[in-house]
């Protein structure tokens, strides 16, 4: 591949370390369960940690999230959306178990 | 970096003209079209994680559970994201029409393969009697996973809409913003694979 | 019943065939009466009589006027969005015309229900679901989304929406779910939950029958259709504006579109989700909101009113774009409070997010939780009041013209801040638990959606239909009607808020008090003004048209307009601007006055690219009734046969390139020219003709000294 510009190998190059990091991200999920290493009730929080920094990862390499003043808009929506979304899902949750809670 | 800096959209190549606007437009839309996929994802998630205990005395998580078989799925959907983010890049850099569509057939190709492995280990849930009619949980449960594999299913046609594209037409400016769009999907669901593998059923048996 | 056919609910007693499904001649509305005559059946059978009939005098006019070509090549398959709004709007008030005749049917009920009424409790709980799900989806919903269809892209200098023939397929699907609401009214029966459909009532195992379903399809698919449209406008308002025009140049009533359209993208996803598991539970046995093996009702009414609140600002803040229009127009001022007015805006969109629960205080959670959602609701009281203020400021000291628009203006000041104070009252847990699912709520609803939404509408067709179809309505028959309207909403509704707080329930057939008697009278009464009323819009329709060589105003600018599609002839050419127009302020219109510089002749006219006709709208409106008569009956091929068809076009369609339709420069040039030409010869009208036959539509402009 010795025609490629500068360009296109950054750009192949940070593909790849976002494959990397995914598959690594994952791994890291599955084997937070599969080995058990972590004391219970600590398993669930890094579950979600490892999900939203792999959601970030998958977010800036393969949809082109960035800061740079072009992406912006699609920024500003996404975060609006996550804003709503929060807004819902976490008022569902909420609502429903105190409603569990209070059966 | 500075060709990259003035393009719009960093999956096509279109340069300034009418058809780059038209493409911003278009792309602008579909990111708001994810955003509503994305709430309409986010709520049954979140029903969900109401009816996780809801089983009614039915099978529960560890009974749905085949972490092997799921971690061949989001091997097979990360490959098939990776495999199309190398044919937008062949797409973007002009290495001709065969080399992008060979990457979108790894993709699909890959993504068919998830699509059977999730057929799998959905019949087994009937076979064991984990149908969604069995309880709330399993409602839930196959309503987020079912809604995801039909995304596939239809991004699946929408690959195979596009070949037949790009073979008749080649990479027009208007077929490059398709390719895009269809990208995004792609990734998209890849993105909310990762909210089920996690939440669903490494969540379900941790 | 047949022991070998399947039916998807095993055992729920239907007779099913694989060709009909379980429909039978027996689900014909229009014989019940002859087969078994009451009270009940008479009324069910004239209603499908009345549709059929109507369809069917429609369907002759047609074709003994030889309009089917005009009606397919002119409407049906335009994507110009003028049109597409014109059929909204339509659509509304053929729908609107069924809600009404429900409405009196209902007061007419009421009336004699202490200790019984006329209606069984059957039909009367048809008739409150229908009427109410008529109202918002189909008549309130259409009616909003047509506004913004004819004036968005107008307001910001734009020929067409972002994605034209996505546009009318938007409104092929809310087309799909008006139908299957007016066939339910023929073939089978309607869902008797109300218009929220709570389940279980509506679930499979209380009414397995077709009404529910042809509630969720035609939610469904309506709702897709709407968020389709919310998709188009927002990013048309994102991306076409006219060179100059900022956000902050944009007219008020853009920016209460635009927040509308940010509603529609976030909010019915919420309705889709619900609906669609409501559909998993009735067909395929799925336990999300049933009674037994896990499901939970709660998670309906969360989901539901997740849209459902944000839907009720969807469809006020079009409304206050249009009183804020009309107070600058019609009182020859700048808008006071712009700014203010653009914040508030986007704050009651971002709240409006966060008060779901109210709808739901008695639902059994935490008192915190209540208390929670009890403070946001309250605060989301204080932008809107921060617009009455905005528009009465702009009215102080203007130069009022007492005209239809302001009429409904005045009404909608009086009354709609009664309603909004009454939900104020409503945002307190502890009265809501007092009043909830009384009348009161009733009285409520209808005081801030008629003075509010409708008023609103009304006023705006008032202001915006001679730029439309190039003649004014008729003044007089206009102001009746308004008096007519106002009158009426008075009389029916103000006497709900007395007999709800004396106990009398929401949606109950019958009452034990006869202290409701008098009121219930009164009711009546109003009722039938605002029958008079209805018919009162189709009387000045009617005089408009017949007068319509006095009343024409073909040079566009009636009022003395100030946002931009006033600076087009009317009706606006296809493409709207001749030029798109370069904007240096807000108010473009009215800059370009007061700078002493209107109807410049361009230097240079352009070829216009338009896009070309399509059949998409029409196609998926057959494919999508299909699916959803289908699915509503059990009549499987229908619903794969649809599915297919439409799943086959999606894959095929983007084979065929779309060209576009190229005006050429010179029939532009021509035309504009012309249209200038025609306003030279003339003398600018001054305010005080505004309404007699002086007015062409060339303003004598009054607005420097005022601005
Ligand atoms: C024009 C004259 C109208 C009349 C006479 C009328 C009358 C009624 C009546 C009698 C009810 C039933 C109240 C009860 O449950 O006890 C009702 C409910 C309702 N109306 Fe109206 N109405 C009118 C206009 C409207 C308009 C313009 C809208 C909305 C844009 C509307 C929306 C509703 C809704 C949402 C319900 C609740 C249905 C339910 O309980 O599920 N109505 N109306
Ligand atoms: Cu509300």
């Amino acid at each position: 591949m010795s025609d490629a510009s500068d360009e296109e190998r950054a750009e192949r190059r940070l593909y790849s370390i976002g494959l990397i990091l995914s598959v690594v991200l994952t791994v890291a999920s599955f084997a937070t369960v599969t080995t058990g290493i972590l004391p219970r009730g600590w398993a669930i929080p890094a579950l979600i940690v490892l999900a939203l920094t792999q959601i970030v990862v998958h977010l800036r390499v393969f949809l082109h999230i960035d800061l740079t003043r072009q992406k912006r808009e699609d920024l500003q929506l996404l975060l609006f959306t996550v804003l709503l979304l929060a807004i819902m899902g976490f008022g569902t949750l909420w609502i429903m178990a105190n409603l569990a809670e209070r059966m | 970096m500075s060709a990259k800096a003035q393009n719009a959209h960093p999956g096509m190549n279109l340069g300034y003209g009418e058809g780059a606007r038209k493409a911003e437009v278009d792309v602008f839309g579909f990111w708001v079209f994810l955003m509503t996929d994305l709430v309409t994802f986010g709520l049954v998630f979140a029903i969900f994680g109401t009816m996780v205990g809801a089983t009614a005395g039915g099978p529960g998580p560890e009974e749905v559970t085949d972490l092997r078989s799921i971690a061949i799925q989001t091997a097979l959907l990360l490959g098939s994201s990776f495999a199309f983010s190398w044919a937008s890049l062949s797409m973007k850099y002009d290495r001709g029409r065969g080399r992008t569509l060979i990457f979108l057939s790894f993709a699909a190709t890959s993504a068919l393969g998830f699509l059977v492995m999730e057929f799998i280990d959905l019949r087994h849930l009937v076979e064991i009697g984990a149908t969604p009619q069995r309880s709330g949980y399993l409602s839930a449960l196959w309503a987020l996973v079912g809604l995801h594999g039909l995304h596939v299913a239809v991004g699946l046609l929408g690959v195979g809409s596009l070949t037949g594209q790009i073979l008749l037409y080649g990479l027009t400016d208007k077929i490059k913003s398709r390719v895009t769009r269809l990208g995004l999907y792609w990734h998209f669901l890849d993105i909310v694979w990762v909210g089920i593998f996690s939440m669903v059923y490494l969540a379900g048996v941790a | 019943m047949n022991e070998d056919a399947w039916t998807p609910i095993p055992g729920s007693g239907f007779d099913w065939n694989p060709l009909t499904g379980r429909l039978h001649w027996g689900d014909l509305k229009l014989l019940e009466v002859f087969e078994d005559p009451s009270i009940n059946s008479f009324v069910a059978s004239a209603a499908s009589w009345i549709a059929v009939l109507a369809a069917l005098a429609i369907v002759i006019l047609l074709t003994v006027k030889r309009r089917w070509g005009w009606l397919w090549s002119e409407w049906l398959v335009s994507v110009d969005h003028k049109k597409i709004g014109i059929m909204y709007i339509l659509t509304g008030f053929v729908m609107m015309a069924r809600g009404v005749a429900e409405g009196v049917v209902m007061r007419t009920h009421q009336a004699t229900a202490y200790q019984g009424g006329f209606l069984s409790n059957e039909h009367w709980a048809e008739l409150f679901s229908t009427h109410g799900t008529v109202m918002i989806f189909f008549v309130a919903m259409p009616f909003i989304t047509g506004f913004m269809n004819y004036l968005i892209p107008l307001q910001i200098g734009a020929r067409d929406m972002a994605f034209p023939v996505l546009n009318q397929i938007s409104l092929g699907l809310t087309a799909t779910g008006g139908a299957l609401v007016m066939i339910s009214l023929v073939v089978g029966a309607f869902e008797t939950g109300g218009w929220t459909a709570y389940p279980p009532f509506t679930g499979a195992d209380f009414d397995p029958g077709p009404g529910p379903d042809y509630w969720v399809w035609a939610i469904v698919l309506s709702g897709i259709g709407s968020m389709l449209s919310g998709l188009n406008f927002a990013v048309t308002i994102y991306k076409l504006r006219a060179p100059g025009m900022t956000f902050m140049r944009m007219p008020v009533f853009c920016w209460t579109a635009l927040c509308t359209s940010i509603l529609l993208v976030f909010a019915l996803p919420p309705l889709t989700v619900a609906g669609l598991m409501q559909a998993l539970d009735r067909l395929a046995g799925f336990h999300f909101f049933t009674n037994d093996l896990g499901g939970n009702m709660m998670n309906y009414a969360n989901l539901f009113w997740m849209f459902g609140h944000p839907e009720v600002y969807i469809l006020i803040l079009p409304a206050y774009g249009i009183y804020s229009e009309l107070t600058a127009t019609f009182a020859a001022k700048k808008l006071y409070g712009y700014t203010s007015l653009v914040l508030a805006t986007m704050s009651i969109a971002v709240v409006s997010f966060c008060v779901w629960l109210h709808h739901f205080y008695t639902m059994g959670q935490s008192p915190t939780i209540n208390a929670a959602f009890g403070i946001a609701t309250g605060i989301i009281a204080i932008p809107t009041g921060v617009k009455v203020y905005v528009w009465m400021a702009t009215l102080w000291r203007g130069r009022i013209r007492f005209t239809v628009p302001m009429i409904y203006m005045a009404g909608f000041f009086m009354l709609f801040v009664i309603g909004g104070f009454s939900g104020i009252i409503l945002a307190n847990p502890a009265i809501n638990w007092q009043v909830h699912n009384t009348q009161f709520i009733v009285a409520h609803f209808h005081n801030v959606l008629l003075p509010g939404l409708i008023f609103g509408i009304f006023a705006g067709v008032h202001i915006w239909f001679p730029k439309a179809f190039g003649f004014r309505l008729h003044e007089r028959a206009g102001a009746i009607t308004a008096f007519l309207w106002i009158a009426g909403f008075s009389l029916t509704f103000l006497p709900l808020y007395v007999v709800g707080l004396l106990g009398y329930p929401r949606r109950s057939a019958a009452f034990e008090d006869p202290a409701f008697i008098p009121y219930m009278i009164v009711t009546l009464c109003g009722a039938f003004v605002l029958l008079s009323a209805f018919i009162g819009l189709i009387v000045t329709l009617w005089l408009s048209v017949r007068h319509r060589d006095e009343l024409a105003v073909p040079l566009g600018d009636p009022w003395d307009g100030r946002t931009l599609e006033w600076a087009t002839p009317s009706p606006p050419p296809h493409y709207n601007f001749a030029v798109i127009p370069e904007i240096t302020g807000r108010d473009a219109f009215a800059t370009e006055k007061a700078e002493g510089r209107p109807y410049v002749t361009p230097t240079e006219y352009r070829d216009i690219h338009m896009p070309r006709d399509s059949v998409a709208g029409v196609f998926v409106f057959l494919c999508t009734t299909a699916i959803g008569f289908g699915l509503t009956w059990w009549i499987w091929w229908l619903a794969i046969l649809g599915a297919l068809v439409l799943l086959g076009w999606m894959f095929i369609y983007p084979f065929f390139d779309r060209t576009d339709e190229v005006i050429p420069a010179e029939t532009v040039r021509l035309a504009n020219e012309a249209w200038i030409a025609a306003i030279s010869l003339r003398e600018g009208v001054d305010r005080d003709d505004e309404t007699t036959p002086r007015n062409r539509g060339f303003a004598a402009t009054d607005m420097e000294q005022a601005t």
